[in-house]
């Protein structure tokens, strides 16, 4: 039984959803108990892979028992890595299987058997990309992935929704197809699909060109469907007009499961000294990654909307990632595999409480938060704490993703990206604050405006500001979930950048006391 | 000529998926007509498929099982004595015999997802048709840009 772990995390949802697709069809209250207990199911083994993980090293499985003669197998390989971002994806969207209780029928009964089938097989691209070692399979669920995404989408009441998804599905099959296209020159080259092989092959080759246009068009189809800043358009909009339920696991795992691709391309199929060493162009992605920080939280800041402000904080965190990713810095590659953990969570947080906010209280902008303290005074408090672990204070996750971000950005002196992340964190304070400010004190009432408020207050569409709105406990017991595992997260940062750290080991990247022979050196302190 | 013989003839197919992948993308991203994108698309990926046909392709490779010198084109075969060949020692097969025919295999579940997306697709444009009227991108952004809409609570 442990020994299948690997595979059972992913047919057990897949299985859930051919259950919500037969049996949700007659009475469409058994979707979620059995959304419940497959993610569960895939929970416990994700939690069971993750201890066997952390005690004996990666485990390697061949599913029905190919093994690897040439090539044919395909392999799933859990190490320190994916066993973590295997735990995030179970637990947030068991989270949010909780939180859409009542939310998936509210739109129209007969699509929440729909609705269901499709979250299910979400997670199951979800975790079979982050649990495969193939690089083939792992296109194909990127795409299992991203064809239920676009559905989920365009599955909402809003029109503009469907229209952002379009845009979506243009730009994930550019993506998607320029993966493919990377993996294609890298079997012309190997002759291999499964990443340990190909790595085998590449490192005793010497290299040519091949590998490097491999290399680019993969990063490149990663980096659109990550939403790396300007190939990132897409964002803003399909996630903001996308249903609050939906909203709410996209946002945390789409983009966290493709810089996860990104992290684990570099380590396993290409080698941390074939992409580092010699060459300069990690400079440039840093620098790349730099305009994303900075122009996600400039968008940031102009947002009026709560939930597209959260998009464009979500442009700059994945800046973060990947510049971490690109520091050629071991505590850089630390902080974007935390970051990829804790910035699922804070995500899932802010969402949730959006959400409510939308839900119960009808308020879609930052202004209408007025005295939110008072009036949903748990639902802000959950809403608070994902907010300081965005502006990045103790003991919520966001400081320690920081912490190891900026550590690596010092060891490697990229010190531009540094002033990034502090001038994003600042930027994140000022708008959190802003809210926090908004939320207790109630909004300023504007310069010759004092008389009118009230008035206009009364003729406002949706006449509830001072009401007091109650949550229900299928909102508050998603969103406290959601908001202790920031600070579980952060508690146990320590067991996780060990478990991260040794990982590391194994993947041969060198100790961040060991600066690479190559244009990063010259520059280190 | 030279350079023709040299560079274009030996790699004609890739030149040609390369052309069509660049008629695809163009397509996608500069035509306003969200059918027409989706053609694009189509030919975007048709295009990817291609590459990865060529890849496995072998001039003279053979069928395994027919008579010495008697060829059958380029068909991608693996039959029982080529198994039989590679479950003794991989390293002993001659590829230059052989078609390789995982590229193929693989293109059947690219075909798929392909499929799947232009069917996503289209249902979407359906919908969008039903709700802006239109299928011009032009005319869906000027309609976005005269009613903002406001989020539902769904």
């Amino acid at each position: 039984m442990t020994e299948h772990f690997p595979v059972l995390i992913v047919i057990a949802p897949l299985f859930g959803a051919l259950l919500c697709g037969l049996f949700g069809m007659r009475d469409h209250r058994v979707c979620l108990p059995i959304a419940l207990a497959a993610l569960g199911f895939s929970l416990a083994c994700a939690c069971g892979l993750l201890i066997r993980v952390a005690d004996s090293g990666p485990v390697s499985y061949f599913v029905g028992g190919w093994k690897q003669p040439r090539g044919i197998g395909i392999e799933l390989r859990a190490d320190g890595i994916n066993a973590l971002v295997l735990v995030a994806i179970a637990v947030v969207s068991i989270i949010v299987a909780v939180y859409s209780h009542r939310r998936a029928e509210h739109d129209s009964v007969s699509k929440a058997p729909a609705f269901y089938v499709l979250f299910l097989l979400l997670t199951v691209g979800l975790f079979g990309i982050t649990v495969t070692g193939d690089a083939f399979n792992l296109y194909v669920m990127v795409e299992v992935s991203s064809l239920t995404g676009y559905a989920l989408i365009a599955m909402g009441s809003q029109p503009r929704g469907r229209f952002a998804a379009f845009q979506y599905i243009i730009m994930g099959t550019i993506g998607a197809s320029f993966y493919l296209l990377g993996v294609g020159y890298l079997y012309l080259h190997t002759g291999a699909l499964n990443m340990a092989q190909i790595q085998e092959i590449l490192l005793a080759s010497s290299t040519t060109a091949v590998p490097l246009v491999a290399f680019a068009l993969i990063m490149v189809g990663l980096w659109i469907k990550m939403a790396f800043f300007p190939l990132g358009s897409w964002l803003p909009n399909a996630y903001t007009y996308s249903p609050n339920t939906t909203g709410s696991i996209l946002a945390p795992l789409v983009t966290k499961v493709t810089v996860y691709i990104m992290i684990r391309i570099m380590l396993s199929v290409f080698t941390w000294e074939w992409i580092f060493q010699g060459t300069s162009w990690n400079q440039l992605v840093v620098w790349m990654s730099v305009v994303a920080i900075l122009a996600g939280s400039v968008m940031a800041l102009s947002q009026t909307d709560l939930k597209r402000m959260l998009c464009c904080l979500i442009i700059a965190e994945v800046g973060y990632m990947v510049g971490g990713a690109w520091l050629a810095n071991r505590w850089g590659l630390v902080g974007s595999v935390y970051h990829i953990l804790g910035d699922a969570f804070m995500t899932l947080t802010l969402f949730l409480a959006a959400g409510i906010f939308a839900k119960r209280a009808r308020i879609y902008s930052i202004d209408r938060l007025d005295r939110m303290f008072r009036r949903q005074p748990l639902v802000m408090s959950g809403f608070a704490i994902g907010a300081l672990g965005m502006i990045g204070l103790p003991p919520t996750c966001g400081f320690f993703s920081k912490w190891f971000l900026i550590r690596g950005g010092l060891e490697s002196g990229h010190y531009e990206y540094v002033i990034a992340l502090l001038i994003s964190s600042l930027v994140n304070a000022v708008l959190f604050f802003r809210i926090f400010e908004i939320a207790y004190f109630g909004k300023k009432p504007s310069a010759g405006h004092d008389s009118g408020a009230h008035h206009e207050e009364a003729h406002d569409e949706h006449p509830l500001p001072h009401v007091r709105v109650d949550a229900h406990a299928t909102d508050l017991i998603p969103l406290f979930a959601a908001a202790s595992m920031v600070i579980l997260t952060g508690l146990g940062s320590g067991w996780i950048s060990g478990l991260i750290q040794r990982t590391l080991d194994e993947a041969g990247v060198p100790p961040a006391e060991v600066t690479l022979p190559g244009p990063s050196a010259s520059k280190a302190p | 000529m030279h350079f023709l013989n040299e560079h274009i003839i030996p790699f004609f197919n890739y030149w040609i998926y390369v052309i069509i992948m660049m008629l695809g993308l163009h397509a996608m991203i500069v035509k306003r007509n969200l059918i027409k994108k989706l053609i694009g698309m189509s030919i975007f990926s048709t295009a990817i498929i291609l590459f990865y046909v060529s890849i496995g392709v072998n001039n003279g490779g053979d069928i395994q099982g027919g008579k010495p010198g008697e060829t059958h084109g380029n068909i991608p075969v693996i039959e029982h004595e080529l198994a039989q060949e590679a479950s003794h020692d991989p390293s002993t097969i001659d590829h230059r015999r052989y078609a390789n025919p995982l590229p193929h295999v693989l293109m059947l579940t690219a075909i798929v997802v392909g499929v799947a997306t232009l069917g996503v697709g289209l249902a979407v444009t359906l919908r969008i048709y039903r709700d802006y009227d239109s299928i011009e991108e032009d005319e869906i952004l000027a309609k976005i840009a005269a009613a903002p809409a406001r989020q539902t609570d769904d």
